[in-house]
Formats: structure tokens, C-alpha cells, sequence
């Protein structure tokens, strides 16, 4: 037995499995997935720029004739839905496997979709491992559904499936041979002669999934007492055997089709049959939908956020075990960007600059918390340089506040880059910043088109920004160092009174690459106590209690030299030039 | 109710408490139970406030994640985080706290206080508060504060000191084993005192 999380057993099915290629786009909670199988032996791996293009990547190959793992996070699914809804037309060649990690919680994400209405509405079948034994053997099988079907198959879990270890019995490699191609326009040229035939027999399909399903093993039902008869999947099932151990169980370890049959026959042999689901209504209205009467809790269950055995029992009005409680007193302890962090001038210099902020998706977002508090939006990927091309067409009658969008590196390649195709061909103006740190940071520093890494480390180019940018024809492109702060503070002022549209490209590594760390910065009695410095949210920063004079920590402190350059008195010195830090 | 055992480890972003949680569950995989280990990665790893539950029972594990009142055993690598996580601890339950205090960056802003008498509090949870930072440094080895925390935890427990020190043997870094098992030892002598 191996303990594995739920996305290493992923990893591990599909590599069981034969899978010969695996291609993604990183997202928490999806991430380690394609990262454990890009090490193992005998695959190719890689990240493509975004979840649509890893979709496609990975139709192609299946088409060809391969066995292929695609993964990604819920609100991923959404920029991979056109190739998936179509997918599902064509079917595939060789298994073709599509992971979808849902936050129910939003300990990552922007939202808490729940991406079964995805398998409902696309009719690709999906499966939802509980732990991380379901983990692999649903994924293992998977290809083996996807070829029998000819469809591709959804794994979804959660983060409490993909980020919890659970002990796992592994089996070793099924060498499976590339299936070939063999020219089929019929099946693969979705133009409407061809498109509606495949219609039809997307609906045959259905049909067979559904009398598939109501027969597949990995749909449990566990009878104990009738009273109380839950319908439940995924980490939720593990949620209801803490909570209710007495109840009668439905288990779907298929939540796309449902076994419609063999739930009605689950309804009529409890007295009353509860759904048990996680910041959704996909259960409850499919079980209602098979004309089972579902009951209503003693208390209602929370409509969003994460389930927890605790909730379950309250639902059904069980007493909580007694506890303590925590003081009232105890201060927030939110994440920061890291000490060193090349992001956090940019910001300072945005709230100095009191602009409208377009935010991204990444570690930047953080530059919304206070005190840096230098962004007024994030909605999703990309949506940084089209939004502010929006405000400007908004505000462009009126006197506004500049108009600054904020994207990260990868997040430019993901999709910021044909925001800004539509923004040039548009005439937009405003400014737009690249954070370019060389990394897609926040899920843990993978490579992307800008930093030239690839996921299994083979050579390749590395994309340049400023090049592409230029080529788009953006007349005004400069690369700035954001640990300068005078820079920084000069590019944005000129860009922001600029009327044409300028992209300021910040490039500098994220701290967390290489870890280096120069002497640390000390303050000297020279302090004044004015507090600028900690208006720069830096972790290391703090105040001495008894005169409120800056005080740095020598082991946060990774010696960037940012905060110097806004003393306006001299009092922050590399520990070198030696200053008075005990 | 499950028979499983709930640890949960808590502390900041960054100071280990996702070793400990591995060599827990190891070691309690080895010792014949099942076990699960809950983590939360992404955005809340950036000097955030961070959990990780480690389940484990003879009988089975059922759900992944601790509710209030429901830790057998709370470890808290900073103490304001222990205060924070205090509602998870049963009636009864074990509170080990590493006497090390962390200001998150609202204080240091000045835009929130640090709770008045920690201390006192703890007391109060009738915790054990180990000097486990102190207790790293004088063995050479800051960096072990974990591993010293886990030896500690490892003297409620009931799996063999042999158990334990192979798994550390095992899943630590090669140069670090010696560091580590000293680490261990002195954390299970200094929470046998």
C-alpha cells in the first residue's frame, strides 16, 4: 500500500492504464496530477497554454490513435467546453480522459462551480472517486469506457479528493499499442452533414450509457437501518459514513448517467431519501428528475461552501460534540505576497497612481488585500486586458482615473494575449502591466511559453514578450524593473498619461525559483516612525512596540531592497553597511 | 461516531507541518491502520494561516476533514494559531503548542492586535507548550522544530518508537536523518517530563 493523494493515484491509473500522453493547463487543485505522470516512464507529458488548446492537444492525439489524460480545475473546464461539446460528438480514437477538479470552498478559485452540469449538458459520463483508491481505479478504467463507448470520460473530484493521501494498492503498466489513424471525415469533420448524423449517435450512446450505468459496479448501495436513505457521491460519501453510520447509503460512483432504475429502487426500499451534495443542486434536481420524492432536512444543509460530517449531522438536527471556543481577539492571518515578492512595487505605485486596477488570476491578486489594496477586479483569465479595454470604451466620455490592467506571465499566454489582439484591433488605449516573474507562480512554479520550461525538461524556445507585443503593432513597449522603484514609478505615470495604448512589461523572477537570498536590510535610529515602509505589506516589515520605529526581520528578510528606496530618511541599510538591528 | 484518531496539525505557511502530517501518516500506515491526510494548497500557502488533518483508525477511516470538537489531538506550530484552532479540540483533547508566536501582517500593519494573554488562554485549554524552537536550535538543526513537535505528539500516541524512527529513516532527506531522529527523541523526552 501507497499513500497517495488523489491526484497522484490519477496519475497513477492513467499511467496503469497505458496512457501514452498527458497535456494540461495547471490549476489548483489539479496541478500535481499531470506533474506525477509526466515523471513516470514511458509517457510524454507537456502544459499548453490553456485548458482549450490542452483539450484539443489531446483530441488530436486521441484521434490518432492514442491514450490520453487531459486535467485541469473546474472553471478550466470552461475554457475547455468548446472542444469538449464537440468531443463528445466525434468520440475518440484512443481513451481520451479529462480530470475536472472542483473547489467547493473556493480555497483557490474564483468560483465553486460544480462541473457535473458540464458532464449533463456535454453527455460525456462522468465518474467521482471518493478517495484515492477510487481515485486510481476509476482512472485506470476510464480509457478502457472511453474506447468502449467512444466518448471521452470525466474524473471529477474535489479538492478533499485530490489533496487528501489515502492508503492505495497499485498494480503496474498495461502496455497498450497506438491505435493508428485511418481517415474518417464522417466521424471527425463536425461540418452539419456530418455533425448530425454523429448527433444521432451521441443520442444512441446516451442510451446505452444508461443501461450501462445501471448495472456498474462502481455504484454501491450499503443497506443498513431504512429510515434514512442518503444519495450521495465523491468526498461527500466519506462525509455521510462519519456522520450517519446507520443510514442506508446510495453510492454513485457514476454521477453522469444516473442509474435511474436502480436509484428508484434504493427510493422504494427506505422511507425517505435525502441528497447529500456540495454547493450545488445537480443531485437533487437528477434524483427529483427520476420521479423520486426527495425530503426535505430537519435543517436546511448550507448551499455553499464544502460539507463536513459536523453539517450532516446538524441537517438532520443531531447534537454537536462540545467544544471551546476560540478568543475573540485573534487577528486575521491572510496570505501576503512573499518578502522579495517583484509584484509588490507595481502595486504600491498603482495605489500611489489611484488607478482603476483590472486584476488577473495568480499570486498578484493578493495585490487587492490590503495595505496594497491596488485592484478593483478579477473575474477569470484573460479578463485583466479585455475588461480595462471595456472601462476605457465606458469611461471615454467622461473625465476617469487611468485605466491599468494587471496579468501575469502565464496568465498572458493563457488568454491575456488575444484580449489584447481584439484591444489593438479595436484602437483601444489604456495600459496594460505584465508581471512577467518567469513562472506561473501560485500553482507552483511550472513552466510556460515566457520562461522557455517545459514540463519534462526537454529544450525549447523561449517566447518573447516584448517581441510579441511589438508585432501586434503596440507602439509603446518598454521592459521595466520592478524592483526599481522610480522606474516603476516613471513608466506607469508616462503610460497612464499617454492617450495611446501601452503595455509595460515588469520582468523580473519570482522569488521562490531560485531563493536567493542577499544580507539582510536593518533600520537604524534614523527611523522616524513614519510608517511608509509598511504601507509596502512586506511580511518581513513590523513595528517595534515601544517607539514604533520600523523593525525588519533578518530571517523574513531576503535583502530585495524595496523598502529602502521608499525611506525617505535614510534608516533602512543592508545589515552590510552595518546598522543597529540586535 | 468514527474510532479514528483526528490530528490536526496547524500553523503559518512555511513551517513544516506538512512533514510532520507525512511522517504521522506513515507511521501509522505502518503500524497496520488506515489513514488519511488532508492539505490545502494554492492561495493559502502564501504566509496564510494553514491545517492539515491526519486521520487514522484500526477500523477504517471514514471522512477526511476534522470538525469542532472532534480532534483527539490539536499540534500548533505558532500559539496565536492555536488560540485560532482551539474549537476543534474534544473535550479532553491533547493541545501541544510550540512556544513560538508569529504576527500576521495585519499587526504588523497596525491594523489588528495580537491576542492580550496567550498564555493565559492556553492555560486555560490546559496546553502543553513546548519550547520546541529552543529545543532545534541547541540541537544544531532550527530547522527540525517539526520533527521535535512530532516527537512530542509521538509520546500521546500509541504506535513503537521503532515504527516512528524508521519512517523518519525512510522519508526525511539522507543527510538529515540524524538530525531529525535527535530532533524526535528530544521532542518524546522533553513532552515525557
Amino acid at each position: 500500500m501507497e499513500l497517495l493523494s488523489g491526484n497522484e493515484a490519477i496519475a497513477q491509473g492513467a499511467w496503469e492504464a497505458g496512457a501514452h500522453i498527458g497535456v494540461a493547463y495547471p490549476g489548483t487543485p489539479s496541478t500535481e496530477t499531470l506533474e506525477v505522470f509526466a515523471k513516470k516512464d514511458g509517457v510524454y507529458a507537456e502544459w499548453a497554454v490553456n485548458e482549450k488548446v490542452a483539450v484539443e492537444v489531446g483530441v488530436g492525439a486521441s484521434a490518432a490513435g492514442a491514450r490520453v489524460l487531459t486535467t485541469m480545475k473546474h472553471v478550466g473546464v470552461n475554457v475547455a467546453a468548446d472542444p469538449l461539446f464537440t468531443a463528445a460528438y466525434t468520440g475518440v480514437g484512443g481513451g481520451l480522459v479529462v480530470l475536472a477538479a472542483d473547489d467547493p470552498g473556493m480555497y483557490s478559485s474564483q468560483n465553486e462551480q460544480d462541473s457535473h452540469w458540464y458532464a449533463r449538458a456535454a453527455a460525456i459520463p462522468m465518474l467521482d472517486p471518493a478517495n484515492s483508491q477510487e481515485a486510481h481505479d476509476f482512472t485506470r478504467d476510464a480509457f478502457s469506457i472511453s474506447e468502449e463507448f467512444d466518448v471521452p470520460v470525466f474524473i471529477r473530484s474535489t479538492v478533499r479528493v485530490s489533496h487528501t493521501k489515502t492508503p492505495v494498492e497499485t498494480g503496474v503498466r498495461q502496455e497498450v499499442a497506438l491505435k493508428g489513424y485511418e481517415s474518417n471525415p464522417a466521424k471527425w469533420v463536425m461540418m452539419p452533414a456530418f455533425a448530425k448524423p454523429r448527433r444521432k449517435v451521441q443520442l444512441e450512446r446516451m442510451e446505452a450509457l444508461r443501461r450501462w450505468v445501471e448495472t456498474c459496479p462502481y455504484n454501491q448501495v450499503t443497506m443498513r437501518d431504512t429510515k434514512i436513505g442518503v444519495i450521495c457521491a465523491g468526498a461527500v460519501y466519506e462525509h455521510v459514513e462519519e456522520a450517519l453510520p446507520d443510514a442506508s447509503v446510495f453510492k454513485l460512483g457514476v454521477t453522469w448517467p444516473l442509474p435511474q432504475d436502480a436509484l428508484r429502487t434504493f427510493a422504494q426500499n427506505v422511507d425517505a431519501v435525502y441528497v447529500i451534495e456540495e454547493a450545488s443542486e445537480y443531485l437533487t434536481e437528477s434524483v427529483k428528475a427520476c420521479g423520486i420524492a426527495v425530503s426535505d432536512f430537519t435543517h436546511a444543509l448550507p448551499r455553499d461552501g464544502e460539507l463536513t460530517p459536523g453539517l450532516i449531522r446538524a441537517a438532520f438536527g443531531l447534537t454537536e460534540p462540545a467544544h471551546l471556543d476560540a478568543p475573540q481577539n485573534i487577528p486575521p492571518r491572510p496570505p501576503a505576497l512573499c518578502a522579495g515578492c517583484p509584484h509588490r512595487l507595481v502595486f504600491k505605485e498603482l495605489s500611489r497612481l489611484k488607478a482603476i486596477v483590472t486584476g488577473d488570476i495568480g499570486c498578484y491578486t493578493l495585490g487587492a488585500l490590503p495595505p496594497l489594496q491596488a485592484m478593483d477586479t478579477c473575474v477569470d483569465m484573460g479578463a485583466s486586458v479585455s475588461m480595462s479595454h471595456g472601462f476605457e470604451l465606458a469611461l471615454s466620455q467622461t473625465e476617469h482615473r487611468p485605466v491599468v490592467a494587471v496579468i501575469g506571465d502565464s496568465t498572458f499566454a493563457h488568454s491575456g494575449l488575444s484580449s489584447l489582439i481584439s484591444t489593438v484591433y479595436n484602437n483601444g488605449s489604456g495600459t496594460i502591466c505584465v508581471l512577467d516573474n518567469r513562472t506561473t507562480a501560485m500553482t507552483g512554479r511550472q513552466g510556460n511559453p515566457f520562461n522557455g520550461q517545459t514540463l519534462q525538461g526537454r529544450p525549447t524556445r523561449e517566447l518573447n514578450i516584448e517581441a510579441i507585443v511589438s508585432a501586434l503593432g503596440v507602439e509603446d513597449v518598454s521592459v521595466i524593473d520592478p524592483n526599481d522603484a522610480k522606474a516603476v514609478r516613471k513608466a506607469l505615470k508616462e503610460a497612464t498619461t499617454s492617450p495611446a495604448l501601452s503595455v509595460l512589461i515588469f520582468k523580473s523572477p519570482c522569488v521562490l525559483i531560485d531563493r536567493i537570498r542577499k544580507p539582510a536590510y536593518v533600520v537604524t535610529d534614523a527611523c522616524t516612525s513614519c510608517g511608509v515602509c509598511s504601507t509596502l505589506g512586506c511580511p518581513a516589515i513590523s513595528k517595534r512596540p515601544e517607539t514604533a520605529q520600523a523593525l525588519i526581520d533578518p530571517y523574513q528578510c531576503i535583502g530585495c531592497g524595496q523598502c529602502p528606496q521608499y525611506c525617505a530618511f535614510g534608516a533602512i541599510v543592508s545589515c552590510e553597511e552595518g546598522g543597529l538591528n540586535e | 461516531m468514527s474510532k479514528a484518531t483526528t490530528v490536526l496539525l496547524c500553523g503559518v505557511g512555511g513551517q513544516g507541518t506538512i512533514l510532520a502530517a507525512d511522517l504521522l501518516a506513515h507511521t501509522a500506515l505502518e503500524s497496520g491502520y488506515d489513514v488519511k491526510v488532508s492539505e490545502i494548497h494554492g492561495m493559502s500557502q502564501r504566509g496564510g494561516a494553514v491545517t492539515t488533518v491526519v486521520r487514522f483508525g484500526k477500523d477504517g477511516v471514514d471522512s477526511m476533514v476534522c470538525d469542532e470538537g472532534c480532534a483527539d489531538c490539536v499540534v500548533s506550530f505558532e500559539t496565536t494559531e492555536a488560540l485560532r484552532n482551539l474549537p476543534f479540540l474534544r473535550v479532553g483533547g491533547y493541545l501541544l503548542v510550540a512556544d513560538e508566536t508569529i504576527q500576521p501582517l495585519p499587526v504588523l500593519m497596525g491594523k489588528a492586535t495580537m491576542p492580550e494573554n496567550p498564555y493565559e488562554e492556553l492555560a486555560a485549554a490546559q496546553a502543553t507548550i513546548i519550547p520546541a524552537g529552543e529545543i532545534a536550535a541547541d540541537l544544531g538543526s532550527p530547522k527540525s522544530v517539526n520533527v521535535v513537535l512530532l516527537g512530542a505528539l509521538a509520546s500521546q500516541l500509541d504506535f513503537d518508537l521503532a515504527t516512528w524512527e524508521k519512517t523518519i529513516t525512510r522519508r526525511v532527506p539522507p543527510k538529515t536523518i540524524e538530525k531529525n531522529l535527535a530532533a524526535f527523541r528530544e521532542g518524546y523526552a522533553h513532552a515525557q517530563r
